[in-house]
């Protein structure tokens, strides 16, 4: 307590103001030992500070760039959490960068209101509920070319298990197809209109892809307990449906799928998105990257206020000098580009004076010396 | 019960800043506004605490290494 007023004086990061704080009740000293202490963390701290023009940027490249070499090309083989398959290692590391819309395995951990948390039979009914369910999930379907007609043999235990009513599963098929299902003794049928075959082959592919109950992307749900919680894991990825589903805590249910966040929740959200999944996708191999590079790769990526991929489409495409983009991909493209509506380069960059040849702007080639001539003043 | 998206745990504090507050900022930091990082007005986030372009957003983020860090952003 008596520590807090000293340290507030001194612009410290929280997490090190704790920290001294911590020794410094170990140690209980009085106040101007404490203040001595203080004083020498704080040079200590400026000393460690990042000085003005280093390059920040290179050294996150290589941070992550060398262990990323060691990363094995292994994705699958893997089981993540929950037998729920899930790119790992630098196959995943490159989606995250690339800010991939349609990420290989997306994948979402719901939690669930404290009421459907507890008990499983109420988490599983949640479970039911957005887990994509097709017609043959639940019946047996046939075609009956004689009759020019679909018979849906309904799988009662399936039904039940999935607790599904028939009446829902008719009127689902109905809404879809834009024709009548009959009901006959436990059994739906459809009665093709004209006598074609091409269209009652038809009618079936489209039947196998109506979405009875659920949301289309979740493909699969698994319930696991979890510190006295029921926690579902999903195959397949839709915030925005998720959200609104009822028993869910949205506010704990996240989604591996970075663009999403992004367009469900905002920049800012998406950052920490970046941050999280790059950090465990490291860690999960093995490998111990200072979680600043990273940092610094999500706050280039999300500037704009919009994902920006690394690369050729992205940060790395959007940059001023020809030479600098012409160094990173596509040669000859961008040359031939830049010739024909007549580019200048200013040779402002990192990348163009290096190519040149020239001094470049960063660490002590940042200064320039202007001397005053004519003497003392 | 309208839920706020800003609840989600993976949003971190936005706040608008004020005209004076603004000024403040700009002055202390020595940038013009165009140099700070961006939001988009459509963002969800930017949307749901209602700020208008050319506002400056107050970002308090919970940071890995310095557990608390503020950043701004100018709606565009």
């Amino acid at each position: 307590m008596k520590y807090d007023s000293l340290l507030n004086k001194y612009p410290l990061p929280k997490t090190l103001k704790e920290e001294i704080k911590q020794e410094l009740e170990k140690l209980n000293v009085n106040k101007t030992a404490a203040k001595k202490i203080i004083e020498r963390c704080y040079e200590m701290y400026l000393k460690n500070l990042m000085e003005p023009g280093e390059a920040a940027g290179i050294i996150a490249a290589q941070s992550m760039g060398e262990p990323g070499t060691q990363m094995t090309m292994r994705t699958f083989h893997y089981a993540g959490v929950a037998e729920i398959d899930v790119t790992l290692g630098l196959p995943r590391l490159i989606e995250i960068l690339d800010v991939r819309k349609n990420p290989s395995t997306p994948m979402m951990t719901i939690r669930l209101t404290e009421e459907y948390a507890k008990d499983r039979e109420k988490a599983r009914e949640i479970a039911n509920k957005i887990e994509a369910t097709y017609i043959l999930d639940i019946a047996d379907v046939a075609t009956d070319i004689r009759h020019m007609r679909i018979v849906i043999n309904l799988d009662e235990k399936a039904l039940e298990r999935k607790q599904i009513k028939v009446e829902d599963v008719k009127k689902k098929i109905e809404k879809g197809l834009k024709t009548e299902v009959v009901e006959e003794d436990g059994k739906l049928i459809i009665q093709i209109s004209e006598p074609s075959f091409k269209k009652l082959m038809d009618t079936f592919d489209k039947l196998k892809n109506i979405v009875l109950v659920g949301i289309k992307e979740i493909r699969r749900v698994i319930v696991r307990k979890e510190n006295d919680e029921y926690v579902l894991y999903t195959e397949g990825s839709n915030l925005k449906k998720i959200m609104r589903v009822k028993g869910i805590d949205f506010a704990r249910t996240t989604t591996n799928n970075i663009y999403e966040i992004y367009e469900v929740l905002g920049i800012e959200a998406a950052r920490n998105a970046i941050i999280k999944e790059a950090i465990s996708t490291l860690e999960e191999q093995g490998l111990e990257v200072d979680a600043r590079h990273i940092m610094l790769v999500a706050d280039v990526m999300t500037a704009d206020g919009e994902l920006k991929q690394i690369g050729r489409h992205g940060v790395a495409g959007e940059k001023h000098s020809i030479l600098a983009r012409a160094a990173f991909e596509m040669t000859v493209n961008n040359l031939l580009d830049a010739a024909i509506k007549g580019d200048v380069d200013l040779l402002r960059g990192i990348t163009e004076n290096i190519i040149v040849g020239q001094p470049i702007k960063l660490g002590t080639g940042d200064v320039e010396l202007i001397a005053r001539l004519g003497g003392r003043r | 019960m309208k839920m706020k998206l800003q609840d989600h745990m993976l949003v971190p504090k936005h706040e608008v800043l004020n005209k004076e507050e603004a000024e403040e900022l700009l002055r202390s930091l020595g940038v013009k506004k165009e140099q700070l990082p961006k939001i988009k007005a459509t963002d969800p986030i930017a949307k749901e605490i209602g700020a208008k372009v050319g506002d400056i957003v107050k970002i308090t983020r919970e940071s890995l290494t310095a557990g608390k860090s503020v950043a701004y952003r100018l709606v565009i």
